[in-house]
């Protein structure tokens, strides 16, 4: 039996970052929003006790339980896909705040050269610059076009940086708070980057410098160093994130409303629009159908691209054929970067998930690529985010991963090694994809999503260049050995890499190009809106959240202009 | 590697396991903790500090997994050799990682159950990680009789007396895949079991390893500080004694 409840007039699915700025922009706006998250209540009074590598770190607690739901992964469409059994390289969440409870807290816009990548390298590189087998398209908004989204997602989040970096894209103001505490660790490698001729900054943090309180009246904390962001909730409200911010923000106009155990299984469409969600209480097993003038996918990349592919919404992508968009542009990151071993101790177990400097002289097109096999870069940094002691068990290369000799590196090293590396640009490439999986389903019946992904040519080029140039400022900051990180081949989903998944219902100029407008509107149903990393066109070399939450506010307002007029924003 | 002499770890683990296998009755109790103390008090600089506290940690400990003595001390004397007692300070067993680990078996680490465990099973490709139908519990298990039968059918003795260089070619031989397992590769239980040794060793004590927080002294880490806010800028390398959460109530 399937419950059908009262119309609202808009329906979120999920309640983190994106959810939770629709819902503060609509209600704000007179809107009534219901919330469907399918994991539970939390918030900073749950974090009192959350210095706990092992409970949060190593075994995950704040993460999505895989009983219930995985994903299955192959590397490429000749291999049978398995599911991804065990977290590991990346970490999908659950419950309110969504990864914005557990996240460092690294927050950049996308420079102007992503949004227009393809225009640009084109004009620069000539057109075959990369093979036919890349995706290369611009993202249907230009970086101007989105930088008052971006501008209101810093001052919602308060945001501490510094405007001097060269590279990046104009503001039309400045940081809300002024960066973080400039470290021993930062200042050796600002010192290094300088002396390379390169132009170090502070990263742009949502672990604030300062208290702030935001536009809609919310209150965020001062950072207290404690070393304990990614992965952990902040038992001080310093960090900032959805529970702090937005949900309460919408909650406070009394018309919001955030379902919990809420597992989204179908958007229901009829003709051209969609009519509403069908959920099952995970608690009880009972089904609803919650009917909305407005539905909002606004969960992770793979469930808004899973409950589109279940839903027969939009055309799946063929890479046979390169036709349909849905599951298309799938991307990762990749990880560039070298190690120093150092004879003095610093305090690596001290920082914050965004304390760090960094130089966008190899991101985006900062450098010339003409004599290079690739495109794009990364952004290049050192961050103390608090290095803890399971997970950190450094050794110098060829020793034995146990027993005498890696326990006495291993302890020595654990405050005597820094790295510096990159979140390397990852390219759309047409044999990296996300589809449903034909074997597998979830706790409820639903087939798995299906994501097969390797790492292309491109990448490894990209890799080995940003890891030599990390190499060379580790040894400028004076490291007695410097081991670069090693080649990469082929993608492993078992060691923990990046929760930066982007791609599948991606946003563009045309309904050929796309899943979604520069509304982030669905071309195929007006009032269905979907939003996330997964609208992007592929990945910059930065963390995606300053983008995600742009795009959010982007798509908000694209509700409340639907909910007025109705019919195609664009 | 193991220049150890003879059976070293099995002398100093039955000091432990005699505080904690649940025979903890009356007047033997003392001697046995005051023998436990002090084989950590060597490398412990707030010894007199924190010494009634673990006296309290060691009484509370006992197997929820294994259910004989034998297995048990396989599996301690195994993770000794991964994190052996050296002069930086305590291995695994004093460490009390042997049952950190069977502790964890007992719970939701061992069933698996946050982890995708439908049918149908494959062995698939390395890159595509673990895909066997067992639990953890299932694997140490049988992982711990494959140790035993290693060292009969290799050196006629149990993994417990043999000597550390044999119980690390028996190790390695894991480590390499090189040992018949069902349902697993020996080498994925190898990892498994380095992966928790060192979980063990550097877990905040409430989850009954890092005996007294040697594992995190050992390596400078202070454990749970509520804030390093006033000494974040110095560029002083700080020596912080460690905290647990269960400082906390």
């Amino acid at each position: 039996m399937v419950k059908t409840l009262p119309k609202v007039d808009v329906v979120t699915v999920g309640v983190g970052w994106t959810g939770g700025i629709i819902a503060a922009e609509c209600t704000k706006a007179g809107l009534k929003v219901v919330g469907l998250e399918r994991g539970q209540e939390r918030g900073t009074e749950d974090f009192s006790m959350v210095h706990d590598e092992y409970r949060y770190a190593i075994r995950y607690e704040l993460m999505q339980n895989l009983s219930k739901e995985t994903i299955t992964f192959r590397n490429n469409r000749k291999m049978p896909a398995l599911p991804m059994r065990q977290m590991g390289s990346f970490l999908l969440g659950e419950g309110l705040g969504g990864s914005g409870t557990h996240w460092n807290g690294q927050t950049w816009r996308f420079l102007p050269y992503d949004f227009q990548i393809k225009t640009m390298t084109e004009k620069k590189y000539g057109p075959n610059k990369l093979s036919n087998d890349y995706i290369l398209q611009d993202w249907g908004l230009t970086y101007d076009q989105l930088e008052p989204y971006f501008d209101k997602f810093e001052k919602t989040a308060g945001i501490s940086g510094e405007n001097n970096n060269p590279h990046w894209g104009e503001r039309s103001s400045d940081y809300p708070t002024p960066p973080m505490k400039k470290t021993h660790i930062l200042k050796k490698f600002e010192s290094a980057a300088t002396k390379l001729g390169y132009h170090p900054f502070m990263m742009p943090s949502a672990n604030l410098s300062e208290p702030y309180t935001n536009p809609d009246g919310a209150q965020i904390n001062a950072c207290q160093y404690c070393g304990f962001c990614e992965r952990f909730g902040c038992e001080y409200g310093a960090k900032t994130s959805p529970e702090v911010t937005v949900v309460p923000t919408a909650r406070k106009t009394g018309k919001f409303d955030v379902r919990f155990h809420a597992n989204v299984v179908e958007v229901l469409k009829s003709g051209n629009k969609v009519t509403g969600v069908r959920y099952v209480d995970t608690l009880t097993g009972e089904e609803f159908i919650q009917p909305a003038e407005v539905v909002v996918l606004t969960s992770y990349v793979f469930n808004n691209t899973k409950l589109l592919m279940v839903s027969k919404i939009g055309e799946q992508y063929n890479p046979d054929t390169g036709k349909g968009t849905l599951g298309r542009n799938y991307c990762y990151q990749i990880l560039p970067g070298a190690t120093g071993f150092f004879d003095d101790q610093y305090n690596t177990f001290m920082g914050a998930g965004a304390l760090g400097m960094a130089i966008d002289d190899f991101n985006g097109d900062s450098f010339d690529h003409s004599n290079l096999d690739f495109i794009h870069g990364g952004n290049i940094s050192i961050t103390q985010t608090g290095s803890r002691p399971i997970a950190s068990n450094v050794a110098l290369p060829d020793t034995p991963t146990w027993g005498a000799e890696f326990k006495k590196q291993s302890i020595h090293n654990f405050t005597r090694t820094l790295s510096v590396g990159a979140q390397g640009a990852s390219i759309s490439h047409k044999e990296n994809y996300l589809s449903l999986d034909g074997t597998y389903k979830d706790a409820y019946g639903v087939p798995l999503l299906q994501l097969t992904y390797n790492f292309t040519k491109q990448d490894i080029a990209l890799h080995k260049f940003i890891s030599e140039k990390s190499g060379e400022i580790m040894k400028e900051m004076g490291a007695k050995t410097v081991v670069n990180r090693g080649a990469i081949d082929q993608y492993d989903i078992v060691p923990y890499q990046t929760t930066h998944n982007t791609g599948g219902t991606v946003m563009s100029l045309t309904p050929e190009e796309g899943v979604v407008n520069n509304y982030l509107q669905h071309w195929d149903a007006e009032n269905l809106f979907v939003v996330g990393a997964g609208n992007f066109a592929h990945n910059g070399g930065y963390n995606p959240t300053g983008t995600v939450g742009a795009l959010a506010y982007r798509a908000a307002e694209g509700v409340i202009k639907y909910s007025k007029t109705s019919g195609s924003l664009v | 590697m193991a220049k150890k002499t003879k059976n070293f770890s099995r002398r100093d683990f039955l000091k432990t396991s005699g505080v904690a296998t649940g025979a903890l009755i009356g007047g033997s109790l003392l001697g046995g903790l005051i023998g436990y103390n002090a084989n950590n008090s060597k490398t412990s600089p707030t010894e007199t500090k924190s010494g009634e506290h673990k006296q309290e940690a060691a009484l509370n400990k006992g197997r929820m997994f294994f259910t004989n003595d034998r297995e048990f001390q396989i599996l301690a004397n195994a993770t000794e050799r991964i994190f052996p007692k050296d002069d930086l300070g305590p291995g695994a067993i004093d460490l009390g990682v042997p049952y950190f680990i069977d502790n964890q078996l007992a719970g939701q680490y061992g069933s698996n159950s946050k982890e995708y465990m439908q049918g149908p099973f494959a062995s698939g490709a390395p890159t595509q990680g673990y895909q066997s139908n067992l639990t953890r519990a299932e694997i140490f298990k049988q992982a711990v009789a494959k140790l035993e039968s290693e060292a009969q059918t290799r050196f006629k003795n149990g993994f417990s007396k043999i000597e550390a260089e044999q119980m690390d070619e028996i190790l390695t031989a894991f480590q390499k895949d090189e040992v018949p397992m069902k349902g697993v590769s020996s080498a994925f239980f190898f990892r498994l079991l380095r992966a928790a040794t060192l979980e063990g060793a550097y877990a905040d004590p409430i989850y009954n390893g890092n005996n007294n927080m040697d594992g995190w002294r050992m390596k400078g880490f202070p454990g749970h500080q509520a804030a390093y806010i006033n000494v974040i800028e110095s560029d002083e390398f700080q020596k912080i004694e460690p905290k647990s959460i269960g400082s906390m109530h």
